[in-house]
Order: structure tokens, then C-alpha cells, then sequence
């Protein structure tokens, strides 16, 4: 803390024993050591609270009903690894969930990061009407998890919707997007690519952070755009990538209201788009199988932990942390 | 640059033309993006039998009749569910902004035994997909007989729980001189002392920042809200309009269109007046 330095007569004794009365000796330390302590766990209350009665509990009492046959009325019956057993030999539907939210979040995190990056690009320094440009950019980002955008969407790539009343003009008779399963799928991707301005805003906060005199010395030795781009912004990008990629990943394996509306609650056409989330939804709150929902709930939590370990292990091979590390 | 010598205009030409052809590509692209909005803000004005027989923009015909029939055409009236949406969002925002700026104190400034397994443990929380804890929280909240009341959406804000704001608030706090700290406590300021007359009033930036953000994700949320609230009065928007799609809403575009967009009026009031917050809160959680 180099602040401290900056303090008066003995800053140490000053910031760890405030208004102490003049003239105590030994243990006082330590007195007010436990009140600081002390204070600290009465502003922490709340949060200790949620964490036991709001997080950590029912983490806990999911990994027990994930063992169990529950339905809300009856008591609860230990069938062992039955749930888990019967997610991966026998639920078709599961493992179809788990294939079209994988495919989800393969095509669409990278896409949509691609788009973020690439607009951060051009949303130059000292470009005119840059904040506008990104205020324009990021809007989508803040409306997309709306119930709104998601009946608009239904009703834009709905058979008669707007794109195919465009598509029309130019003589193409389009499918019905949303009803068709080869392609309801991909009329969620292109939401969650729509929604590309948040990152974005990272990806600029992160060029800001680049000191533009590694770009003039770069110049000054005839590095070309491209050469200064491959050299200079992608490696002290990489941390910001990675932030994005994490999060982005943690975010879009979770996604439902998307799925939910545009399928209006069915994860159809043929479950092409039947999110985990959604299929979670289904069986433990329409179908009342509580401990195969929690169960489920507990392989999304081990899915999305074994990929974010994946990330950081691999983020030693491509994220470079200069000389902050 | 009006002075330069002449071999050089050709590339200040060249330079304006690329600057020019950029701006002409980020603004048609800022225009595809936003299309889909500007069309249902116009689809809302247009009679429905127009709606989608005229993809443009620009009405032929303007007329408020959406909105007059969106508003009445569920149980309750519009109003009725936006009102809903309000308590429970003003509510959500009074709790994050309470309990985080609390929580951030004592993480940022005291000192506590076990302080950096909590601080661990509440980063991690930040990671937790909601649907690990969602089955008991329901279970405990339906023994309760909490359903269809606000407080399995509100009592998790008081405790706390989106620590996302927490961490916000602690990057926050650490920026600040731990001088004025000092001084305080000189002055005889106990912790509480410090903490509404020091750290508060310094936190502004920081306590808007949550207090957007927790506006615009509780009043979008829709998982939640459609889980706990199930009977017609109870409804927020975001769970009413859900019901348009259901049976004969299907057909009434207009009037759907008509209330999304009111539903969405208050998302982008406060995009519009709290984007520096917005935009700042992402940048300082996203690099630290």
C-alpha cells in the first residue's frame, strides 16, 4: 500500500488503532484488532446469510435430491446413481439438450466475440462520434435478454416475418426460420451474436489500457499496421480475450429466456432448439422431477466448471500477462 | 495541414476516403443492427393488417390502436404488470445497493480472520450457474408458501447474493485513498461513521453502476419472475407478455408489439441516462 507513506508521525499505528484512548498498554492491539474483526462481520451479515441460506445450502441440498426421486409432495426416495445413470443411457431429449446447447455456445461465443473484437478495432482512438458508435452497438446488449426481443425475434424469422418479406423483394421465398429445425437453431446464435456490444465495450477498455507509445516506437521502425495489430495489440489483448471467453461461455451454457420464448416454452421445432436450461425447467418444474432436475442442475455445474478449468489451463498457452505477472 | 507541400496531398485525400468509407460502413452496419428495433417501434404505430405486408420503416398509416388493445387484452390490465415489475425491480435495487455496498466495505478496508477463503468464496459465487441452487431455493420457498409472493425475488438481493456487484463495488473501493479513512477514524469515526459518511458518498459512481445494472437485469429477468409467479395478478411484464404467444395472442401482432415496446421504454431511459455508468461499471470489472 504506497499510501500509507504519505501519512503523518506513524501512519501504521495511526490506521490500525484509530481515537484509541491515551495511556492503555499491551493486549490493546489485540482489542482492537477484534473489534475491527468484529465490525467487519456485522457489515458481512447479510452476505453470510445468503451465502449459507441462499447459495451454499441448497448447493448442498441439490447434491442430495440429485440422489433422490422427488416430486414436492411426496418424501423424498434415495435411488442412488439412478438419476445420473438414466441422463446418459436412457433420456434421449437430454442428450439432445446437451447437443444443441453445446452447438449453441461453439458457434455463437466465438462469433460473437469475433464481432466484438473486430468493431473494438475499428472504434479507433480519437475516431469522431465513437461514443455514439458504441452506445448504438452496445443497446442490443442490454435489451437482448428481454422477453421483448425474443417475441420480436419469433415474429422476424417467423414464416411470414419480416425477413421474409425482405428475402421476397429480391424473388426468394424464405422458410419459416423459427419453425423449421434446421434452422431455429440458428436463429438463436444470431441473437446472442447481436448482443456482441458488451464485450465490445471490454474489448475498447482493454486497447485504451495499451500505451500508444509502443505503437509509435513500432512505426518508427516501419512496423506495418498489420505487423504492429499481430505483434503489439493481440498478445496484451489476450487477457481481455480470455476474461470474455470465460465469461461468455459460462453465461451462453445457461441461456433460457431466449429458448423458452422464441420456442415458446417447447424447445421445438423436433427439440432443435431445446436449451439445457430449458429441459432442466421442464422436468423439474412442469414434470415435478425435482431430483432428476437437480441432478441435472449438478452436471451443468461440473460441465461449466471442467470448461472453465479447460480455459485457464489452456490460457497458458496463448494469454500473455506482460510483465504484471 | 492546409500547408502541406504537395506530394503528400495525395494521401491526405487518401486518408479522408478510407476515414469516410469507415464511417459509412460502421453506420450501415450501427442500421442493420438496430433494424430489428426501429421496426417494431414502427410495426407498434401500424395498423396489423400492415405489419408485415410493408417491411419498411416508415408507417403509411399511423395509428394508436395497438396500444389501446395491447393494454386491455390480459387479465389485468398492462399497467397492473408493470406496476408488478416496478415494486419488485426498486425493491431489488434498494437491496443490492444495501447489502453489496456492505458486504464491499468489509472486503475492501477491514481486516478479518478467514478473509481471503470469504473473498474466494464469494468470487466463486459470482461463477455459480443459478440453476445449481434454483430446486431447493423453490422447494423451501413453496414450503413457505412464498410463491406467488415478491420475496423469493427480493430476500436474495438483501442477502447479497449477486456478489457480481460486490466485487464492483470492492475494485471501487480500493481506488479511493485509504487516507480519508485515516482521517476519519482520527476524527473519531467509527466504522459505521466511515462507512456512510466516507465510503458511500465516494462510491457514487460506482453504487450507480449497480444500480442500473440491477434495474435492467431485474426488470429483463424472466426466469425467475415466471417461476415464482404464476397467478394473473402477480404477473411482471416480462411474464405477461409472455402470454400473447400463448393461444389466440398469437395472431395479435400489433398489440404485441405495442406492449414491448412499453416494456421496454424503461430499459432504454435508463440506458440513456446512466450509459457512462454502464459502460464504465463493464470496463473497470472486466480488466481488474
Amino acid at each position: 500500500m504506497p499510501h500509507q507513506v504519505s501519512v503523518s508521525p506513524s501512519p501504521k499505528q495511526v490506521r490500525l488503532e484509530p481515537a484509541r484512548p491515551v495511556g492503555q498498554h499491551r493486549g490493546t492491539k489485540n482489542a482492537w484488532k477484534r473489534r475491527e474483526a468484529g465490525a467487519a462481520y456485522v457489515f458481512l451479515a447479510p452476505w453470510f446469510l445468503g451465502l449459507i441460506a441462499i447459495t451454499v445450502g441448497p448447493i448442498v441440498a441439490s447434491l442430495y435430491l440429485s440422489f433422490t426421486d422427488y416430486s414436492l409432495l411426496e418424501e423424498a426416495q434415495w435411488v442412488g446413481l439412478d438419476n445420473y445413470a438414466r441422463m446418459f443411457t436412457e433420456d434421449d431429449r437430454f442428450l439432445q439438450s446437451l447437443k444443441v446447447t453445446t452447438i449453441y455456445v461453439v458457434v455463437s461465443v466465438p462469433m460473437q466475440l469475433a464481432f466484438a473484437l473486430l468493431l473494438a478495432l475499428l472504434l479507433d482512438r480519437g475516431l469522431r462520434g465513437l461514443t455514439i458508435y458504441r452506445s448504438v452497438y452496445y443497446l442490443p446488449s442490454l435489451l437482448g435478454g428481454s422477453v421483448a426481443i425474443a417475441i420480436l425475434w419469433r415474429k422476424i424469422f417467423g414464416t411470414d416475418g419480416l425477413v421474409n418479406s425482405v428475402l421476397l423483394w429480391f424473388g426468394i421465398e424464405g422458410p419459416g426460420w423459427v419453425t423449421d429445425p434446421d434452422t431455429a437453431l440458428g436463429t438463436l446464435i444470431l441473437l446472442h451474436v447481436w448482443t456482441f456490444g458488451a464485450p465490445m465495450v471490454i474489448f475498447l477498455a482493454g486497447l485504451r489500457q495499451i500505451p500508444q507509445s509502443y505503437y509509435e516506437a513500432a512505426s518508427v521502425d516501419g512496423a506495418t499496421k498489420l505487423t504492429q495489430f499481430r505483434h503489439i495489440t493481440l498478445p496484451l489483448l489476450t487477457p481481455i480475450i480470455f476474461f470474455n471467453l470465460v465469461l461468455e461461455i459460462i453465461k451462453s451454457f445457461q441461456s433460457f429466456t431466449q429458448s423458452f420464448i422464441v420456442s415458446n416454452g417447447t424447445g421445438g421445432p423436433v427439440d432443435s432448439t431445446l436449451f439445457y436450461t430449458l429441459y432442466l425447467y421442464m422436468k423439474g418444474f412442469k414434470n415435478f422431477e425435482m431430483g432428476y432436475a437437480a441432478a441435472m442442475a449438478w452436471v451443468l455445474l461440473l460441465i461449466i466448471a471442467g470448461l472453465t478449468g479447460v480455459n485457464f489451463l489452456m490460457s497458458k498457452y496463448w494469454v500473455f500477462y506482460g510483465d504484471t505477472k | 495541414m492546409a500547408t502541406q507541400s504537395n506530394p503528400r496531398v495525395p494521401l491526405l485525400y487518401r486518408r479522408r476516403f478510407s476515414r469516410g468509407a469507415k464511417h459509412l460502413m460502421l453506420i450501415g452496419f450501427g442500421l442493420v443492427m438496430l433494424y430489428p428495433l426501429l421496426w417494431m417501434v414502427s410495426a407498434a404505430f401500424k395498423p396489423e393488417e400492415l405489419i408485415f405486408r410493408e417491411p419498411g420503416l416508415w408507417p403509411s398509416e399511423v395509428t394508436l390502436e395497438n396500444f389501446t388493445e395491447g393494454w386491455y387484452s390480459l387479465k389485468n390490465s398492462f399497467g397492473h404488470y408493470l406496476w408488478n415489475s416496478a415494486v419488485i425491480t426498486a425493491l431489488s435495487v434498494i437491496a443490492n445497493l444495501v447489502a453489496c455496498s456492505m458486504a464491499a466495505y468489509a472486503f475492501a478496508r477491514l481486516d478479518f480472520p478467514f478473509k481471503k477463503l470469504w473473498f474466494a468464496l464469494m468470487l466463486g459465487s459470482i461463477m455459480l450457474p443459478h440453476h445449481v441452487t434454483v430446486v431447493p431455493q423453490y422447494i423451501v420457498f413453496a414450503k413457505l408458501e412464498w410463491i406467488n409472493t415478491i420475496w423469493p425475488l427480493i430476500l436474495p438481493k438483501f442477502l447479497a447474493t449477486d456478489a457480481f456487484f460486490i466485487f464492483l463495488m470492492v475494485q471501487f473501493i480500493r481506488t479511493l485513498p485509504r487516507e480519508l479513512d485515516e482521517a476519519a477514524a482520527i476524527d473519531g469515526a467509527g466504522y459505521w461513521r466511515t462507512y456512510f459518511r466516507v465510503i458511500i458518498p465516494l462510491c457514487m459512481p460506482a453504487l450507480a453502476t449497480t444500480g442500473i445494472f440491477t434495474f435492467i437485469w431485474t426488470w429483463n429477468d424472466f426466469f425467475s419472475q415466471n417461476l415464482y409467479l404464476t397467478k394473473s395478478d402477480t404477473l411482471t411484464a416480462s411474464v405477461a407478455l409472455r402470454q400473447f404467444l400463448d393461444g389466440s395472442g398469437e395472431s395479435s401482432w400489433g398489440p404485441m408489439f405495442a406492449m414491448s415496446l412499453i416494456s421496454l421504454a424503461p430499459i432504454f431511459g435508463f440506458f440513456l441516462a446512466g450509459q457512462k455508468y454502464l459502460i464504465r461499471g463493464m470496463a473497470t470489472t472486466g480488466l481488474k
